[in-house]
């Protein structure tokens, strides 16, 4: 917001108050009401608003204040965000960036525990990014914001209060790369967002039964990094897909078929996905710890993979 | 301490507020309905050349309507919607605007884009789909847009227009540019959610938007008293805080003075203001629908002669010595002559090149799509014989 001054942020509740997480938390004292608008509750309404003003010039930050409300805003996502720079035959641009907290948090109820990534992934012309550390949630958000496309970045409910040394100077993401975040030579683990910590939780556990797992956090769920992805399945041959998404027509069941189609013949054996269960998330805690993938899973799956 | 929101009296009186005022809220008009000057009327006045202007784009929007109507039938086109009955509210609200203000439309206000200069041959360019479509043929016709005229391309979805407006506006007021946003929407419109949360937006965010409903009395074959049961649409305004006016949509005049004025207010005042333009669909709700089946034929031709308002405006422009039957004539046989040459243009024009297939989803196109595109060339190299004559490789 102090590089580009068309920057700007609009959302319930981010202006004084900083954001539902805080993400927005001082922006408006430092920049205004103005730059840093707080909006009626309407979904649809301001992803629209934000729309019209990305199509004439300006770079807003939209937040949703949790992703599952974005579903109010399907309409403006996919008919108008998605689609309005190919139907103006490239006259309108919509360099816009919606963002929020997602996923499955702890015991928020179903509604509060959604994940849009699979809803979103069919719409043409928008590119979706999930961040999961300090480092990649201040360089791809940076990257979001400077790219002339549409760009859907999915944050985590818990994962807010992570806490990591990041470089002073300015460093940008690049919106379409996987992160390598532990080589190996047995298996490809790919996941995303908060399974990560999950993945990495299971590969301790791994590693001290003598496993070797390579962990990939995919970032990018439209498109995927398949040059990264291709590369560590021609070197491993096994590959297990850890997810948040549920199991019909998550963002898994795409990677898995986007991989088959192209690294078929790299394979030794069929792709394993884990994914939540195809259920609204349950408010109670021990329900809720079940409907997604826990370390214990992860492990078992590689030792069935790498048998 | 008051309750939040400020300060109110109390009162012992137990009463409902009714649903409808006894009255209904009066409708401005400055013509009477045989195009004659009413007494004591405050209006903007017109210059001969104005008036003229005005009055011949009438003629035109009328005439491009007719004869691309009649294209659709003779499958020269595959999708036609017409503006009948409503040329005075799309020629005389766009007279009535700066060339900066930004053009959010429905799908009905062809005549606006018309009265910026869009030319014969770019609109039959549009309708054919062909290279020269500043869309590349990706949209369906009717669906115009250009960046160059400040008109946003349309999209089919009802009202979702309303909040981008508040957006532009946004932008605008940021910009501290001299310009505001006009949005149309129609009678039927106004039922979607998004016209509500638009309107709120543009009150609370103080932007300047002009909300203009065009309420023409059907939504396809939904006639208004089947899709509110307030006083029409102006007196929502109201529950949102909003300046509101209700006038002739038929009276050239009348739209032009209220959208003028209506502009000045909303630049100066930071406030969106909504024009409740009166009027009636005189044609069907496009080439896909028959109005017979739903509403009686002599409604249909009263509203298209006893009402109609270019023959209105035409009225008064002769009154004042601006026009004559010779003009009229000239007139229409150069429209005529001009859009069936620009219809046979945009005919024989090649389709748009296949790589815009792909083009403009993104900025650059991605890997899978590079792939995709690849693919096809190769289906299309094997099958050679089946691929369309008119669309470049």
């Amino acid at each position: 917001m102090d590089r580009d001054p068309t920057v700007c942020v609009m959302g319930e509740d981010v202006g004084h108050y900083g954001g539902s997480y805080k993400v927005t938390k001082d922006l408006a004292n430092k920049y205004g009401d103005l730059r840093v608008l707080d909006t009626p509750i309407a979904e649809n309404s301001f992803t629209g608003m934000g729309i019209g003003a990305a199509m004439t010039g300006l770079r807003p930050v939209v937040e949703g204040m949790n992703m599952g409300f974005l579903l109010l805003a399907f309409n403006q996502i996919s008919n108008n965000c998605g689609m309005l720079h190919y139907t103006s035959g490239g006259q309108f641009k919509i360099p816009i960036v919606i963002r929020g907290p997602g996923g499955v948090g702890r015991q928020l109820g179903a509604e509060h525990s959604q994940r849009l990534e699979s809803y979103f992934q069919s719409i043409p012309g928008i590119q979706m990014v999930a961040c999961s550390t300090p480092y990649n949630a201040k360089g791809l958000m940076k990257a979001a914001i400077r790219s002339e496309n549409p760009v859907i970045l999915f944050e985590h409910v818990l994962l807010y209060n992570l806490k990591e040394r990041i470089p002073d100077e300015e460093y940008v993401l690049n919106l379409e790369e996987a992160e390598m975040v532990r080589p190996g030579e047995h298996v490809t683990i790919l996941t995303y967002s908060r399974m990560r910590y999950h993945v990495m939780q299971a590969a301790k556990t791994l590693v001290n039964k003598g496993y070797d797992p390579e962990v990939i956090d995919i970032r990018s769920l439209k498109p995927f990094d398949l040059h990264t992805i291709g590369n560590s399945v021609k070197k491993t041959h096994r590959v297990l897909i850890v997810e948040e998404c549920m199991r019909t027509g998550g963002i898994g069941a795409s990677l898995t078929a986007a991989i088959t189609e192209n690294f078929h013949d790299y394979l030794d054996a069929p792709i394993v996905c884990l994914s939540s269960q195809d259920v609204p998330t349950p408010y109670a805690g021990t329900l809720e710890n079940w409907t997604v993938v826990q370390p214990a899973q992860i492990v078992t799956a590689v030792e069935q993979l790498c048998q | 301490m008051d309750f939040p929101g400020g300060k109110v009296r109390f009162t012992s009186e137990m009463e409902f507020i009714s649903g409808n005022s006894e009255t209904r809220v009066p409708c401005f008009r400055v013509l009477d309905q045989y195009g004659r000057l009413l007494n004591n009327v405050d209006f903007e006045q017109v210059s001969e050349e104005a008036a003229v202007k005005i009055y011949a784009n009438m003629v035109t929007l009328q005439m491009m309507d007719v004869i691309l109507y009649e294209a659709q039938r003779q499958g020269r086109i595959s999708f036609y919607l017409t503006s009948m009955g409503e040329e005075a509210i799309n020629i005389a609200s766009a007279a009535a605007l700066s060339d900066d203000d930004v053009v959010l439309p429905q799908y009905r206000e062809h005549g606006v884009l018309l009265w910026r200069g869009f030319t014969m041959q770019e609109f039959a360019n549009q309708l054919m789909g062909n290279r020269f479509d500043y869309g590349k043929g990706r949209q369906m016709p009717i669906h115009y847009g250009s960046n160059k005229h400040n008109y946003v391309t349309i999209s089919s979805p009802i009202a979702t227009q309303l909040p981008q407006a508040v957006g532009i506006a946004y932008s605008l007021k940021m910009d501290k540019k001299n310009a505001c946003a006009v949005t149309y929407i129609g009678d039927g419109g106004t039922s979607e959610g998004d016209f509500h949360a638009g309107l709120n937006f543009a009150a609370v965010t103080e932007s300047p938007v002009l909300f203009i409903c065009r309420n023409n009395g059907w939504a396809i074959s939904t006639h208004i008293s089947e899709q509110f049961r307030s006083d029409g649409v102006v007196v929502k305004g109201r529950a949102y805080g909003i300046p509101s006016i209700r006038v002739d949509g038929n009276d050239a005049l009348a739209v032009y003075t209220a959208v003028k004025r209506a502009r000045e207010i909303a630049i100066e005042k930071h406030t969106p203001i909504l024009i409740e333009a009166m009027t009636y669909r005189v044609g069907h709700h496009s080439t896909s629908d028959d109005s017979t089946k739903y509403r009686p034929i002599n409604e249909i031709e009263y509203w298209k002669t006893a009402r109609n308002p270019v023959s209105k405006f035409r009225n008064w422009v002769e009154s004042n010595g601006w026009w004559s039957d010779e003009a009229e004539a000239e007139l229409r046989t150069r429209v005529r002559k001009q859009l069936l040459q620009a219809i046979q243009n945009a005919e024989k024009t090649e389709k748009p090149p296949l790589r815009e297939l792909f083009a403009d989803v993104y900025d650059v196109p991605p890997a899978n799509l590079q792939d995709q595109e690849a693919e096809l060339r190769e289906a299309i190299k094997r099958h050679l014989e089946d691929y369309p004559s008119d669309v470049p490789v």
